[in-house]
């Protein structure tokens, strides 16, 4: 199947006669699967760079242009067990990446400066206690001058474009106090050097930009990584669509290829990668990813059809009107751009406590400089106290608290399965009081699956799955997957709206409807008893067999509601699917509030009116009708089988067929917002300990670096404590 | 004490050496993988490389 994929939309010319592709690769655990890779693909002929970013989990590969088919590289990773698939990297990623390796170049300059001012610092400080002459001390402070004015231009740019904008917004954020700290500190010292005064405040003055811009980093870095996976985990879901390149010839490409006016051939058992109207065929198609309802529904030519939706019997052939992430009822990605807004309206912790801090600050500063005014000081000696206290109130340890904390945290998540989306993610999920659920390939998985399996005898199963092998239906490819079958029977053929038949040891054998099948009664049985089954006959000779196939619920989605109502979450669930099937779901879970039949308009009413009555909702949802949902609620979660738009709109994706991160990002949230809290604390009793020292005049630039840096360690080893969380049971 | 006139500048110009390799290295790409680079030091056999160029150029990385 591989061999059919274009790749030319991903293919870069990498130099006169090399091409380069980058591939997401599925399945690198470790070292050993980095070096197995590294070594099998660069011995393929005219390969000449096979390189493993294990951070990324991604393969760049380059070679002679025209000697190989990149198809041939995915071959081989699947021959060694991984699978692959190339993309493109979202323009979101690649602006976080530039931002981050910004910020690091940033923080290199900064921290070269930082080192040759110290040099430069210490023989002034023991030198102003000693016999330094003064004419030695002024040369030592231009050279700091010399270093640290350029060095601080180019390297706290990130905090003077930020505060500017704050400012012309007219508001304040913790960039203000910064700025205006580091631009009078230098502005002091200039003076002072000038002067020949006996103090200047470079270094001081440098290191808070040093430490300052670790903490963004920091924070950027978090942010980088799950942009990186979110790109492979939509890459390697491989959606593609089937191209007609002219009216006979297709060929398989990448749903990113597609344009709108291309025509696509949908055939039975695909899911749709595209928006747009049929142009001729017939079949049943099944939306319940997009409304929730999971009767199939009937198209013809001039039907609309859209992403996500299942095409269950017949092939057809339809128009592109939209592809890619443009693919949308207009009116869920309306509601959408509505829920996003309301959403900016959030503050982070950070943002909160710096909104109480500036004005602080600057209060604070002033206080001091009038005071000392009042107490009979000179105007200069007032500034150079006041600059003083600026410097120790640096948001050192504040600007680090609360992103060291993100950077653990965001990996323990990861350890557990949930990858972070946003930024403000882990305090919007610490916060929630209630868990919505929905239904359909969330509570459940997104496959189909036997339900009768136990009352078929393993022979007859084992022929069933492998004769299913033949047929792309979804209830038959449940059969052959619950079977697990392997090897395809020989000569079958497709009865189009009744099954697939054959001949096994002389005798007729099929697959398909009861009635073809002649198995009406016992079919009509189980759909008695399990209205929700879908059902598919199987007929050998004389055997009869009726399968019922439904959608299973997670393995451990019981334990996971429980464990959620047990730490004082209300869980509710909200479906579009028909009242009986979330009825039964609802009783199997134990969830005590739920509604049916709900459209996304309903969804984002009832967390609207939950919000009104001061609830902090985290949706939990799949599907494109919950998009808006997911955008519209405090908090949001996705699993990975999700749609590539809800996955993009969610704060987190978790991972795996289990349910049991949704708890795990709770907790592990709630223990990482405590670390937050407590080391702003811990900020706001250096503070308290080391203004009045300041205010009173006794802060000379050695003490004030070693309080900041003081500071700053405390908090980062606080922060490493978000990894000691305990794996929820 | 005139032989600060040639060790600062000397110091100073070792500094800036290790700026400049610093970002050389930043904008080679080679703080993209953090994780593989800890691995690779330690790897019994380095895997041939065909060509001299190692490491991809930051430009085409992203």
């Amino acid at each position: 199947m591989h061999s059919t994929i274009d790749f030319s939309h991903f293919l870069k010319r990498s130099g006169p006669d090399r091409l380069r592709l980058d591939l997401a690769v599925d399945g690198i655990c470790c070292a050993g699967c980095m070096a197995k890779i590294e070594r099998n693909l660069s011995q393929i002929p005219d390969v000449t760079l096979a390189r493993v970013n294990l951070t990324d989990r991604r393969l760049a590969l380059e070679w002679k242009a025209g000697a190989v088919d990149p198809a041939l590289f995915v071959l081989r990773l699947a021959e060694l067990g991984y699978k692959a698939y190339p993309f493109e990297p979202a323009g979101a990623e690649t602006r976080e990446a530039d931002l981050a390796s910004a910020l690091l170049r940033r923080l290199g300059v900064a921290a070269f400066a930082v080192m040759n001012v110290m040099m430069l610092s210490v023989p002034v400080w023991s030198g102003n206690v000693g016999d330094m002459l003064g004419e030695q001390r002024d040369f030592f402070h231009w050279l700091s001058a010399l270093i640290v004015l350029p060095a601080a231009a180019y390297s706290a740019q990130p905090f003077f474009a930020s505060a500017c904008a704050a400012l012309r917004a007219r508001g304040v954020n913790m960039d203000v106090p910064i700025s205006i700290g580091i631009v009078l500190a230098l502005a002091m010292s200039l003076f002072e050097t000038a002067t020949h005064a006996e103090h200047a405040y470079f270094d001081a003055a440098i290191m808070l930009i040093a430490f300052l811009l670790a903490g963004r980093y920091l924070d950027q870095n978090v942010r980088r990584r799950t942009r990186a996976f979110a790109g492979n985990l939509a890459a390697l879901k491989a959606e593609t669509a089937t191209k007609f390149i002219t009216d006979e010839e297709i060929r398989t490409v990448p749903v990113a290829a597609i344009r709108p006016g291309d025509i696509v051939l949908l055939r039975p058992g695909e899911r749709s990668a595209v928006d747009g109207a049929v142009l001729s065929g017939r079949s049943e198609i099944d939306q319940s990813l997009i409304t929730g309802e999971t009767r199939p529904t009937t198209a013809i030519a001039g039907s609309a059809v859209y992403a996500g939706t299942l095409v269950r019997s017949g092939a057809l052939r339809v128009r592109v009107s939209a592809a890619c992430e443009a693919t949308l009822l207009s009116e869920i990605s309306r509601l959408l751009e509505n829920a996003l807004q309301s959403r900016s309206r959030y503050l982070r912790l950070a943002e909160r406590a710096s909104r109480l801090y500036a004005p602080l600050v600057h209060a604070t500063a002033l206080l001091t400089m009038t005071g000392w005014l009042v107490a009979g000081a000179t105007l200069h000696d007032s500034i150079v106290i006041a600059i003083a206290v600026l410097i120790i109130t640096c948001p050192c340890a504040l600007g680090l608290a609360i992103p060291a904390v993100q950077t653990v945290a965001s990996g323990t998540l990861f350890g557990s399965g949930v990858l972070l989306n946003a930024g403000e993610a882990i305090e919007r999920i610490a916060e929630v009081d209630r868990v919505i659920f929905d239904k359909t390939g969330t509570l459940t998985l997104p496959e189909l699956d036997v339900a009768n399996a136990a009352s078929i005898p393993a022979d007859v199963f084992d022929l069933a799955g492998r004769l299913a092998l033949s047929s792309r239906h979804p209830v038959a490819a449940a059969v052959a997957r619950a079977a697990g079958a392997k090897a395809p029977l020989p000569d079958i053929a497709e009865v189009p709206g009744q099954g697939v038949s054959g001949v096994v040891d002389g005798l007729d054998i099929r697959l398909g409807r009861p009635s073809w099948c002649g198995a009406d009664e016992p079919a009509n049985q189980i759909l008695q008893d399990d209205p929700e089954a879908s059902v598919v006959a199987f007929r050998h000779g004389l055997t009869r067999h009726v399968f019922a196939v439904r959608q299973r619920i997670r393995p451990d989605a019981a334990n996971t509601v429980s464990a959620l109502q047990r730490v004082g979450l209300t869980v509710e669930m909200l479906s579009g699917d028909r009242e009986p099937a979330v009825r039964a779901a609802a009783e199997t879970l134990g969830i005590h509030h739920w509604r049916a039949e709900v459209t996304p308009v309903d969804k984002i009413a009832r967390i609207d009116e939950l919000a009104r009555h001061g609830h902090k909702v985290l949706m939990v949802g799949d599907g494109l009708n919950d998009a808006p949902a997911l955008a519209g609620a405090h908090a949001s979660m996705s699993p990975v089988t999700a749609t590539h738009l809800s996955q993009s709109v969610a704060h987190a994706v978790f991972l795996g067929e289990r349910l049991a991160p949704v708890q795990a990002a709770i907790a592990i949230s709630r223990q990482a917002v405590r670390l937050m809290r407590q080391n702003l604390w811990l900020a706001v009793i250096y503070n308290a300990l080391a203004v009045p020292l300041a205010m009173a005049g006794l802060v000379t630039p050695l003490i004030a670096a070693a309080a900041m840096s003081t500071s700053s360690l405390l908090v980062m080893l606080n922060a490493l404590r978000a990894r000691r969380q305990r794996k929820p049971a | 004490m005139e032989v600060l006139l040639y060790l600062v500048p000397l110091a100073l110009v070792l500094g800036a050496l290790g700026l400049a390799a610093f970002l050389w290295s930043l904008k080679n790409g080679q703080y993209d993988d953090l994780d593989g680079a800890a691995w690779r030091a330690i790897a019994d056999d380095e895997p041939a490389e065909t060509s001299s160029t190692a490491a991809p150029p930051a430009s085409a990385q992203h």
